[in-house]
């Protein structure tokens, strides 16, 4: 397919690959325990799942899956209130697809549709905003999930709801935002991350400039990846070049979609329309100051929040599960107590089993090969394993990250453009 | 070799005394309601005016509670009866390659034929929501027809009903069907040999990808149809050239990743495909990355998955690709001794990832 295909050139893969081996054999840290790159975004989690892209890496660097996924962050008490919208009578709740199967405390929407809510799976929240006007007897709900990708299109919606006085439309908003995330991860006490990959379609609306105070503040390079395989392994080659020459910058690889200063009509939408939350609270990770985003007063009326009673109760992820530790790259999904036994992509106990991006689910469906090699190169030197096994006893201790404070009044373009704040 | 009945309809000439010429009874209404599914004269019009009319052959059209056939011409074309049955429910119930019609004799045809039979005689029995317009039901029997013609089978007996509105969803269609198997053959998920060689008849994921688009909720505009049809001839054609298929299904719901995961767990072996090999066509291939779908996953509803020792494999292939169910017909993988239970794909990029059964259903992803 064109466009596609050439990034996925497995020639100028074997190149990329060559090209890593010679950049790690000149990295002396690389040689005490494996390179840790983190790719922050859900949508690298699945590239690198389902193209096989660890495969191609030395032993000695690994990815670190980290929380880019949306809806494997989603804390059960947010399901439950969906679920608790979904279930009023006058409700059409409309969500996009692998929101379905997360699991609240009780139930996911998908049981709930089970069980008679009138659920729809929807392609944009704009679809959403069509069964509106489809059915102005009914309120039609829609769930806004997502990081800053996701955002501008919600904003929109709304925008559009007011104009054209839609007033059976309401938005039930769970947006989060990544800078205060990866702070948050950075500060955390267990961590050895060695680098990032940043995520590209965020950094589409946003820019490469938020991502700055990374390279400065905590001296970690950062190369914003695309999401083709071939675009994965030459951002993982620019991150390890960076480490190889002692560098800590913020590069941009995915530069055919995005612009250092992002895109200006986003932004603005979404500072129309949004407001930073004092914090929200993230399955794993616990609360998180300043991550989340929620209505304005001037757009109250399309506040599912404001519109409708939610019980908004604070549901204690399960005990067993240690996503939070999966999240920050402590230990690897199949280190997890319950991985594949209690919890299973049929039947998650933790969310990061949930969506096709979550680590474990991509571990579970694509990733045993993975797993095997990891396994057997514990098991035949003892080595390979040693920064996890030290992480996993530190973890115990910590399982929820650091609160992150963040002081004064931030806007959510403060927030997006981050770092100054630290 | 062809040990097809040239005509199945002629076995079911059972009656000795010729039929009375009867006055073809029509229907009236313009949609269906509560009435034709009584049992009384509405029901007996629809019947026959839909579908007696229109399946048009002798053991249909005495109306008998059953229809009867010989044995003895049973016999003549194998040693063993296959029986299945199968229930039709797609929204919409017409899509750009087919409708539901085809689907339902299609289907039922093909589940027949996967294990070496020759499908002769099928039921059809109709759950109607009242309220569908009687011309909708008569485009649908008049493509059970048709694919039924292609396939050489007939449709016998059958049985109809209708429900409030609300009940169904338009119209839900069962189809059983019976088939006879050929002496020799010996086709099952559990016989798969290390060294046996994956095939597939063509292009995957095209039923699946012209439903999703065809359900328009996704403002996505590709050239797709669905590959809906029977595979009883191409099948005949692969069993001509090889009798020792081991393992034969058709890849409809869950696609050839999960027909390939049956057998790897039937039989105990690892199973290895290559993706730059899968046939895939770039509209579909489109429609998949924009959803971020596999393709592996998405239902067919005229595509197999075989595998065949790996002597016999280029007589297989040259045989398929002589057929017009079977020009695109590649061999993807190998099957190896290993890890029962586990498929392994080669991706184009130098990978491999597991291919695992599909959990639930394939749900869009967010971004």
């Amino acid at each position: 397919m064109k466009y596609v295909d050439e990034f996925r050139d497995p020639h100028k893969a074997q190149t990329l690959k060559n090209a890593i081996r010679r950049l790690v054999d000149g990295i002396a840290r690389a040689k005490q325990r494996p390179l840790q790159i983190m790719e922050v975004c859900g949508g690298h989690t699945h590239t690198i799942f389902r193209y096989g892209v660890q495969q191609l890496l030395p032993d000695e660097v690994e990815f670190v899956h980290g929380p880019g996924c949306p809806v494997c962050v989603l804390p059960m008490g947010r399901v439950d209130d969906c679920v608790a919208l979904a279930e009023r009578p006058e409700v059409i709740f409309t969500t996009f697809g692998d929101a379905m199967r997360v699991p609240g405390s009780k139930k996911s929407l998908l049981k709930a549709k089970a069980d008679g809510a009138d659920v729809r799976m929807v392609y944009s929240p704009l679809d959403a905003l069509k069964i509106a006007q489809l059915n102005p007897q009914r309120e039609v709900i829609f769930f806004g999930l997502g990081f800053e990708t996701t955002m501008p299109s919600t904003a929109m919606t709304v925008l559009q709801a007011r104009a054209q006085h839609i007033r059976n439309f309401s938005l039930f908003c769970n947006h989060i935002t990544i800078i205060p995330t990866i702070k948050a991860i950075l500060d955390s006490p267990d961590l050895h991350l060695d680098g990032f990959l940043g995520p590209g379609h965020v950094s589409m609306v946003i820019g490469t400039r938020p991502y700055e105070f990374i390279a400065q503040h905590y001296h970690k390079p950062i190369t914003v990846a695309g999401f083709e395989p071939l675009d994965v392994l030459q951002s993982m080659w620019m991150v390890l070049r960076q480490i190889a020459e002692g560098r800590c910058e913020v590069e941009n690889q995915y530069g055919r979609i995005v612009p250092r200063d992002g895109n200006a009509q986003a932004l603005s939408a979404i500072q129309q329309v949004f407001e930073l939350r004092e914090f929200f609270e993230w399955r794993g990770l616990g609360s998180i100051d300043h991550s989340g985003v929620r209505i304005r007063e001037a757009f109250a009326d399309f506040d599912a929040e404001r519109k409708f009673e939610v019980p908004n109760l604070k549901i204690a992820d399960p005990k067993a599960c240690q996503c939070g530790e999966v999240l920050k790259g402590v230990i690897k999904p199949h280190e997890c107590k319950v991985f594949g036994t209690a919890c299973t992509p049929e039947s998650p106990l933790g969310s990061l089993m949930v969506s096709s991006e979550g680590a474990c689910a991509a571990y579970f469906n694509y990733g045993r090969i993975d797993t095997s090699r990891i396994e057997r190169r514990g098991g035949a030197s003892g080595s390979g394993r040693a920064g996890n096994a030290g992480g996993l006893g530190a973890a115990s201790g910590a399982s929820v990250a650091k609160p992150l404070m963040v002081s004064g009044d931030e806007t959510v373009s403060q927030a997006i453009e981050g770092g100054q704040a630290v | 070799m062809n040990d097809r009945v040239s005509d199945p309809l002629d076995s079911t000439r059972a009656p000795a005394e010729p039929l009375a010429p009867r006055r073809v009874r029509h229907v009236r209404d313009a949609s269906v309601n509560l009435a034709h599914g009584s049992g009384g004269r509405a029901m007996r019009d629809l019947i026959e005016d839909v579908f007696v009319s229109t399946f048009d052959n002798p053991a249909l059209a005495t109306l008998e509670d059953q229809a009867v056939f010989p044995m003895a011409e049973l016999a003549s074309l194998g040693d063993r009866l296959a029986f299945t049955t199968d229930s039709y429910v797609v929204d919409p119930l017409f899509f750009p390659g087919g409708d539901i019609g085809t689907l339902a004799v299609s289907g039922t045809v093909n589940d027949l034929a996967v294990c070496g039979a020759t499908p002769l005689y099928l039921s059809c029995g109709m759950v109607i929501e009242e309220g569908l317009a009687v011309e909708t039901l008569r485009r649908v029997a008049a493509s059970m027809q048709r694919v039924a013609l292609e396939a050489g089978v007939a449709i016998v007996t059958g049985d109809t009903k209708v429900v409030e509105r609300g009940c169904a969803d338009n119209l839900f269609i069962n189809t059983a069907g019976i088939g006879v198997v050929r002496r020799g053959v010996a086709i099952s998920a559990r016989h798969a040999q290390p060294g046996d060689v994956v095939i597939v008849n063509g292009y995957l994921g095209d039923h699946g990808a012209a439903i999703l688009v065809a359900r328009q909720q996704l403002a996505l505009e590709a050239d797709v149809q669905s590959d809906c049809g029977p595979l009883n001839g191409l099948i005949a054609a692969m069993l001509d050239a090889c009798p020792q298929i081991h393992c034969l299904r058709d890849a409809t719901r869950g696609g050839v990743a999960t027909v390939l995961n049956e057998f790897a767990q039937s039989s105990n072996v690892t199973i290895r495909i290559r993706e730059a090999d899968v046939p895939l066509r770039e509209e579909v291939k489109g429609a998949c990355e924009i959803l971020g779908l596999d393709p592996l996953y998405l239902a067919n509803e005229g595509k197999l998955v075989a595998l065949v020792p790996a002597q016999a494999a280029e007589r297989v292939l040259a045989a398929m690709r002589a057929h017009p169910a079977g020009r695109q017909a590649a061999a993807i993988g190998e099957v190896e001794e290993g890890p029962g239970g586990l498929v392994v794909l080669h991706t184009v990029f130098g990978g491999q990832r597991i291919v695992d059964m599909l959990v639930g259903e394939q749900l869009p992803r967010i971004c």
